[in-house]
Parts: C-alpha cells; structure tokens; sequence
C-alpha cells in the first residue's frame, strides 16, 4: 500500500537540474510571442549597455581613487611617488599610477587587466599587508614591472615622452649626449637607465649596471 | 636701599630690552628686525652642466657639476655608481671615482667601493647659482707661491 503523503518530494539538486532543461527547450525553440526585429533590437540594446557598463567599471578601476583605495598601495609606493617629479614638478602635469602601469591600447590592456587578477588574490592573503612584508617583495614587484616595460620598450613612458619630440638642445649636455648614443640608436630603451624614478629602489646588487 | 637697587636694576633691563627689540641688524639673515622672520631668497635650481671645476686644493673632494635630483643612494642602491663605477665609465664616459674609494681605513685596497666611501655626497656636493652671502678671500697655493714674497705679508 502507498499512502499518498509518504511519497518524497524531489531533491533540491534534481529540481534545479529539471529547471536548467526546462530554460534550455525555451532557448532553443524560436519565439513566438516576439518578433525577430524586436528580439535583434532587444539584443543590441542589451549588448550595448553591456558594454558601456563592462567598460565603465574596466575605467574605474583605472584610477588613481581605486589604486590607493588598499593601503599596501597608498602607504608604500603613492606616498613614495608623491616626492618625485612624477607628482609634482613645474608645469603641472602629472603621471598618475595607470599612466605608467596600465598599456593605453585596449587588447594589452585586457591582457594586463587579467595578469592583475592576481593582485586581487594578493589582497585577501595578505601578501603586501605590512611595510616589512612589501620591502620583502618590492625586488620581485620591481623585476616584473621592469621585465614588462623592457618587453614593450617602455612603451608606458613612450605614452608621454616621444624621442621624435625630445629637443635635445633644450636638455642638459649630459642627458643630451646619452640620449643621442643610447636611445635614438635604439640600443637601450627607458627603463634600462631610469630605474627608480617614481618609487624607491629595491636592493639593487644584482640588477644589471648597478651594485 | 636694597629694594631701590633692584628697582633700578629691573629698570635698566627694560631700557636695554626695549633698545634689542626696536634694533635691526644687517647680518646674514638681512636688515630684518630680530623679532620678524625675512623674506628668504629664492631657491636656485642646481648646476648641470658636464664642465668639472678647478679644485680649490689638491685635496678637495671634485664638485659635482651636474643635478642630482631624485638621486637614489643608500642601503639598497647607488644612483651614482651607475655611472661612476670602474666598469659603467665606459658606457657613461664618465669619470671614475678614484682609486682612494676602494682604500679601507688600514689602507689596503677593496675589490669594490669601501663601505666607508660609498655615501657620495658626504663629500661632494652639487652647485647652486647663488649670491655668496658673505665675501670670500680665499686665495689657492699657486697665487700664493707665484707672490714676489711667498709666505711673506699680503699686499
């Protein structure tokens, strides 16, 4: 005998799954409720306010506000840029943090946005969350950040300081003979001289031309 | 008679503290009166240029003729050696800090810069273009020993 109440009802996990098939024949039967101009219009509608909305947040965390919003950020490197000409000098202009670490170019910039996803892991365990803890990793920070400008050709400083503008006889006669035989040659960029422009040097015993 | 000494002398305080304050003195700080800050000068950007100056003396430590600004040097780095050192010259052309840098205190020579040796600017100094606030008379040897009378009075 089967009483009517003893039948168990389905399980949580299989109602869900009942739930994803049903969504599934929905899909892939053609509307007959909407027409195809309005399911199209419907589409590029929502797709653009996807899009507006993914780059929007994309250019939010592309600002200095976001950056210094962690304190591993705003205690060690911002407050060390602020002294240097970076920040603040004659004119005015400024670099600031996504200037000089973030590429300008969209696909290199989704790129690095991705690699930055693991900065976020560093955030929830604490990597970088004490000063000693940074001055323990700021060499392997700094490796990457020159190993990634040395790839590009510094293409971040290029964004601002073009060789074709420089006027070399406005520059001081040292500056001006190095840049003449080591950059318009091509045969160093940037980054190989001007380490240590925006933020304080790591230990440099092993950095090539330095001890 | 003790009280009017005391009187007198609290008096005579006053009379020489009220002449010290109106007084202003034409020293280093400016004709500003001792109680008022002056205006200070302006700051001068530094010197940069590639000439070396004339020692003053053998022994003096060269000026350093171009900026350092921004220039890196202590436990973790040597702004300075990355141009100076014995084997960057030869990118750089620029002069090699000498021999003497690599001397410990018993006077035997390092592989490398003595520790002691390696704080740049302990001894060299960059250049501001600056009025000297006070008259130098400084003269070096060779003007002395090129006197009729060396050693003897100055004319």
């Amino acid at each position: 005998m089967t009483a009517v109440g003893t039948t168990r009802p389905p399980s949580r996990l299989r109602r869900l799954w009942q739930f994803a098939l049903d969504l599934w024949r929905v899909l892939r039967r053609p509307s007959s409720v909407f027409s195809l101009g309005l399911l199209v219009l419907a589409g590029f509608v929502a797709g653009v306010v996807f899009w507006g909305a993914f780059n929007t947040a994309l250019e939010l965390t592309n600002t200095e506000t976001f950056c210094t919003g962690c304190h591993e950020m705003r205690d060690n490197v911002f407050a060390e840029l602020k002294s240097t000409v970076h920040f603040s000098n004659r004119s005015g202009v400024r670099a600031t943090c996504p200037d000089c670490h973030v590429p300008h170019e969209w696909t290199h910039k989704i790129a690095r946005k991705m690699q930055a996803s693991k900065e976020v892991w560093g955030k929830i365990f604490g990597t970088i969350d004490t000063r000693e803890k940074f001055l323990d990793h700021r060499l392997e920070l700094a490796l990457h950040e020159w190993a990634r400008m040395k790839a590009n050709d510094s293409l971040e400083c290029r964004n601002c300081h073009s060789a074709d503008s420089m006027d070399i006889t406005k520059q001081s006669p040292r500056a001006a003979d190095t840049h003449q035989r080591l950059l318009f040659t091509g045969e160093k960029t940037c980054i190989d001289c001007h380490k240590g422009i925006a933020h304080r040097l790591p230990d440099m015993r092993n950095v090539p031309g330095w001890q | 008679m003790m009280k009017f000494r005391i009187l007198a002398l609290a008096g005579l305080f006053a009379v020489a503290a009220s002449g010290l304050a109106a007084q202003t003195l034409d020293a280093l700080r400016g004709p500003v009166p001792l109680d008022t800050e002056g205006q200070p000068p302006r700051m001068q950007p530094m010197r940069n240029t590639t000439e070396r100056e004339i020692r003053n003396y053998p022994e003096q430590p060269p000026l350093i003729p171009h900026s350092i600004e921004g220039y890196q040097v202590d436990l973790n780095g040597n702004k300075c050696l990355s141009c100076h050192a014995r084997a960057r010259t030869g990118e750089s052309q620029a002069p090699m800090l000498s021999i003497t840098h690599f001397m410990d205190r018993e006077g035997q020579f390092l592989a490398s810069v003595s520790p002691r040796r390696f704080f740049c600017t302990q001894c060299h100094v960059p250049q501001h273009e600056v009025k000297a606030p006070v008259e130098n008379d400084f003269v070096d040897v060779d003007t002395l020993l090129s006197r009729a009378n060396p050693g003897g009075p100055r004319r």
